[in-house]
């Protein structure tokens, strides 16, 4: 099996990427997903399993309820997940940078 | 191109290194963390407490251009030493996320070039994990579209 391509045929479906962006989140029990969606249950149960199939969800039993949490190092193949809070520290740092070198330009007048 | 701003996350690890080196003397990279008027500009926050001396607090808060608060943050310093290093705690307000500690190293590298190295220290691995999550989480809902692009793309 080509689970590569799984992963990327799993998130090519919008429903399922809408449960990870809300997964992504916070973790959620089943319900708690369901309840974003017009869809029914057991239609959103398909989609469930297919993306903790593929590993971009973990599923973890608790009582009677089933919680589902991103899975970060399926997401990290796909695309790197800590880029964009790189890319956050990446800019507060340039600005960092530019305000501070604004104040030695004046304080070197 | 060099990435500037290092991230170092090592898998299941409750601690993150992020490095950057400036174009600054290690002096002017300190007051940029140390004096209200420029964490303020270089943050784009506003700072209600900023008492930068052993076992001071600090808070500050962020607005949207409407006025209202959305995010806000405060900690403590354990430590501090001038052009050297501070110790300090920071925890989001209204967040699940517990404090965390940061360490962080000024190095002077030269006359006109310095770098900063922030150690933090979370509760756990996975609470490390949803930090690092958190931008793309809000970036993946701000732009789904992009995600689908660079799905495209492989």
């Amino acid at each position: 099996m080509n689970l590569r391509r799984d992963v990327f045929q799993a998130i090519a479906d919008p429903t399922r990427r809408s449960i990870l962006m809300l997964v992504a989140t916070q973790s959620m029990t089943a319900g708690a997903i369901a309840s974003n969606f017009d869809t029914a249950r057991p239609t959103v149960s398909k989609h469930l399993q297919i993306l903790t199939e593929c590993e971009l969800l973990r599923s973890e039993q608790n009582g009677r309820e089933v919680i589902y949490h991103l899975n970060p190092n399926k997401m990290k193949e796909i695309a790197d997940f800590i880029e964009p809070f790189r890319k956050m520290w990446d800019e507060k740092f340039n600005k960092l940078e530019s305000v501070m070198k604004a104040f030695q330009n004046i304080s070197n007048k | 191109m060099e990435l500037k701003t290092k991230i170092q996350a090592e898998d299941r690890k409750q601690e993150i290194f992020i490095t950057r080196e400036f174009d600054l003397p290690v002096e002017l990279l300190f007051k940029a963390y140390t004096e209200a008027e420029f964490f303020e500009q270089w943050m784009g926050t506003k700072v209600t407490k900023f008492e930068n001396r052993q076992h001071g607090s600090y808070r500050f808060e962020t607005s949207n251009p409407q006025g209202d608060v959305v995010f806000s943050a405060n900690g403590t310093i354990h430590d501090i030493v001038q052009n050297e290093k501070i110790i300090r705690t920071f925890q989001m307000e209204n967040t699940p996320f517990p404090a965390q500690i940061e360490f962080l190293e000024f190095e002077k590298l030269t006359d006109t070039t310095s770098k900063i190295t922030i150690q933090t220290i979370y509760k756990s691995a996975d609470i490390r994990d949803q930090h690092l999550k958190m931008p793309f989480a809000q970036g993946i809902n701000m732009a789904h579209n992009r995600l689908q692009e660079l799905l495209g793309g492989r």
